[in-house]
């Protein structure tokens, strides 16, 4: 029983943090990094004598019919939602994609990861059946990574949401959900009546990537309604159904009548739709859960990813760089707009998903005022990876902390 | 009076040989149940026990992930045994564990520039201390104030385990994790080395078994700690102290315990995390009955624990089984084993069948 319970902790304390966590340190350099990798890669391959094949790539090709896909996933993509549902969907769709077979994926199911044993034990039987690329999913299994990488030069591990990599074997991949929160916070800026808007977060000021996505959502609803507030309430959890719901209750009571969040369960939609209010779900499709007061949803696409890693490692293309997607490469998106949105919802989101997407502007782009009445930015200047998901410890002006 | 239907009645000691036949037995029967079950899910049970063998068998790195399964349970399985043959119930193993990895860890962290050797043994007998310590504590209580140890030990563990909590979230917080809560990777110095490819923690495991077993049937102290088991009263009169012994014992029970603390973190784990006993010490419970307490038995039932943990997880990731199936089918086996040690003590007697006396 005990062991059942700290299972399920861990898995849903590991399942947030992945939820919540941000590659900060990683993309700051990428570029440079991606410079010096690529000639570095050039010079490996002339070694390896994969010359040809291998031009840019640090990892030999790998031909299709020998490879060998291994995933490590937290928690049971059989449970048809949540966060390893999301990563397998991404792992289904990257066999789809290149035409995979079965037997070529080999997942590993509920690792915990906090038991540094389980996840040793994971990866090396992944890496005992042949796997050439393994993908750890969740934030525990980056050092895990870290020390088989060295120990398997061969074998490339792929770490989901962690900040550490070795340029070659072990690189890291994340991505932009903020340009997804500053979409769906349109849908909730056209849609308040009482201009208060709630958003339930995970943490507070200390946690840039929560404190980064609620200031997009915010900016997205200053871009339509600019007399909109938005009342953040944290959980200081990143799994807390109950402490989730009552956020929501409370913002409700404020007056709010549409509920954002980041945080792992629906319970703050549900309250909405007890309520009769509106919200904005986070990680899959949450009109499933509350068909009744969702307007869409911040998604992940992890076959986006997935599959332009391993077909990398395919065409011997594999540089070893981090991945930090967005919405122009889909590894993130929106949920279908439902039918609960405002007038005209779709268009004012197109407009700024053109944007973003044709890399013309991104949400932090420029300057940006703060609630406290300073600024941080420069104008006409984009605020840097690095400081996107590790430096944002500021509030956008529509934002007011309950 | 009316004769009951069925009485259960105690046996005479059973021979070596009709013991063993009726374990064989029970074991056979389980795999049986165990093939029902796993038909159930609509797969073929020697298809999968196959691979269940072969998963954790077919290769060397599946036989050092598989001892490497085996070394804190073997270790903690020998530290109960030293508690349970004093009929101290130490249900504490997983808490002695914790707290051993806990000491241990502090050296590994913060004096990982010393020499290596000399960093591994002080760690070595700081894990042996801090489990050691976390087991005197009900035994002290249990010799002053008579508490009950089941609970007492029970108790402790959550408490080891919220220690480990505090340390990640506080004072032992990795500062390169920014802003998540864990501890930091031991650095490679305080790590142990490794022999044949698996941490050398066996080679500790294995001393001491051997320890232990002559130290249980051929040392004075040893044979204190039966008498004191059997019966306290005897051991008075005889002479012993019966609380130095319970308390020396207990320090030594956690002690080994806190050992496969400190070698979970600095071999496998290679961190302090709150998985560092991860059930190990509840399993040890039952492997130390399972072996009778015989130190010899011990290693051979571990073996089969590990083998059966490593090559389910291979049976999950080949075959789709989730790897809960695993404890189920672990729990059949159990089930039937410990179910028959029911039948090697006590036979049932029908109402008007046979002879009532043994």
């Amino acid at each position: 029983m005990k062991k059942v319970v700290s299972v399920l902790l861990s898995a849903a304390m590991a399942l947030s943090l992945c939820a919540g966590c941000s590659s900060s340190s990683a993309p700051e350099t990428e570029a440079q990094e991606a410079e010096t990798q690529a000639a570095g890669a050039a010079e490996e391959g002339a070694e390896a004598e994969q010359a040809g094949e291998a031009a840019e790539g640090v990892m030999p090709a790998v031909a299709k019919e020998d490879l060998k896909v291994g995933v490590i996933h937290i928690g049971n993509p059989a449970d048809g939602s949540g966060y390893s549902y999301a990563h397998d969907q991404g792992i289904v769709a990257m066999q789809q994609a290149l035409g995979l077979d079965d037997s070529q994926i080999v997942r590993k199911n509920n690792v915990a990861d906090d038991d540094q044993t389980a996840i040793d034990t994971a990866m090396r039987e992944c890496v005992e059946e042949g796997c050439q690329i393994i993908f750890a999913t969740s934030w525990g299994y980056m050092d895990a990574c870290e020390a088989l990488a060295e120990e398997f030069p061969d074998v490339v591990f792929s770490h989901g949401t962690g900040y550490k990599s070795n340029g070659k074997n072990f690189n890291n991949y994340f991505g932009r959900i903020y340009q997804s929160r500053y979409l769906s916070g349109i849908a909730a800026g056209l849609k308040t009546e009482t201009n208060k808007i709630g958003y339930v977060g995970a943490w507070g000021k200390d946690n840039a990537e929560v404190t980064g996505g609620c200031n997009a959502f915010a900016m997205g609803v200053y871009s339509v309604n600019p007399d909109a507030t938005v009342y953040i309430k944290t959980t200081n959890s990143w799994y807390d159904p109950e402490g989730e719901k009552q956020a929501a209750v409370a913002l409700i009571n404020e007056g709010c009548d549409v509920i954002g969040q980041h945080c792992d369960t629906p319970n703050p939609q549900l309250a909405a739709e007890e309520a009769g209010v509106f919200g904005v779900g986070y990680n899959s499709d949450m009109s499933k859960d509350a068909p009744g007061a969702v307007l869409t949803s911040t998604i992940w696409n992890w076959g986006a990813y997935y599959t332009e890693a391993v077909e990398s490692l395919i065409n011997g293309t594999w540089t070893g760089e981090n991945y930090f997607g967005g919405l122009k490469e889909g590894l993130v998106d929106l949920a279908p707009l439902s039918d609960l949105c405002a007038e005209g919802t779709a268009e004012k989101i197109e407009e700024a998903r053109e944007k973003m997407a044709s890399g013309e502007w991104d949400v932090f782009d420029g300057v940006i005022e703060c609630n406290d009445g300073t600024t941080v930015g420069t104008e006409g200047e984009p605020m840097s990876d690095a400081d996107i998901t590790g430096n944002i410890h500021w509030y956008f002006k529509n934002v007011v902390e309950k | 009076m009316k004769e009951p239907l069925i009485r259960v009645v105690k046996k005479a000691e059973l021979g070596r040989k009709e013991t063993l036949i009726l374990r064989l037995e029970a074991i056979l029967l389980a795999l049986v149940a165990g093939g029902l079950f796993i038909l159930c899910l609509g797969q073929n049970p020697f298809v999968i026990y196959q691979t269940i063998l072969t998963g954790a068998l077919r290769s060397g790195m599946a036989i050092q992930a598989t001892v490497k399964i085996a070394i804190p349970l073997l270790i903690a399985s020998l530290g109960v045994t030293l508690a349970f043959k004093m009929r101290f119930w130490n249900i504490g193993a997983e808490g002695q564990i914790i707290m051993g990895g806990v000491f241990a860890s502090y050296f590994a962290l913060f004096h990982s520039g010393w020499n290596h050797w000399l960093l591994v043994i002080v760690m070595f007998i700081a894990g042996a201390v801090g489990g050691g310590l976390w087991g005197l504590i009900p035994a002290w209580f249990k010799t002053k104030y008579d508490t009950n140890e089941t609970l007492f030990t029970l108790m402790l563990n959550y408490i080891a385990l919220n220690v480990i909590v505090f340390l990640r979230e506080g004072p032992w917080r990795d500062p390169g994790s920014q802003g998540y809560a864990k501890i930091a990777r031991f650095d490679k110095n305080a790590s142990l080395d490794r022999v044949f490819g698996i941490q050398f923690g066996w080679i500790i495991a294995l001393v001491l078994l051997v320890l232990i077993w002559i130290y249980m049937n051929r040392s004075k102290q040893g044979y204190e700690i039966s008498v004191v088991g059997e019966s306290q009263e005897t051991a008075r009169y005889a002479g012993m102290n019966v609380k130095k012994v319970i308390l020396r014992t207990m320090f030594l029970s956690g002690a080994v315990c806190g050992i496969g603390g400190m070698v979970q973190a600095t071999g496998s784990d290679v961190t302090l995390t709150t998985a560092v006993a991860g059930g190990v010490g509840f399993t040890a419970i039952i492997v130390a009955w399972l072996a009778q307490l015989n130190p010899p038995a011990i290693l051979l039932v571990t073996i089969l624990f590990s083998i059966l943990e490593k090559g389910s997880s291979v049976v999950q990731s080949s075959f789709g089984l989730s790897s809960d199936c695993a404890d189920v089918l672990q729990g059949i086996i159990l089930f039937f084993i410990l179910g028959c040690e029911l039948f090697i003590r006590y036979k049932f007697v029908f109402r008007g069948k046979g002879d009532v006396r043994a």
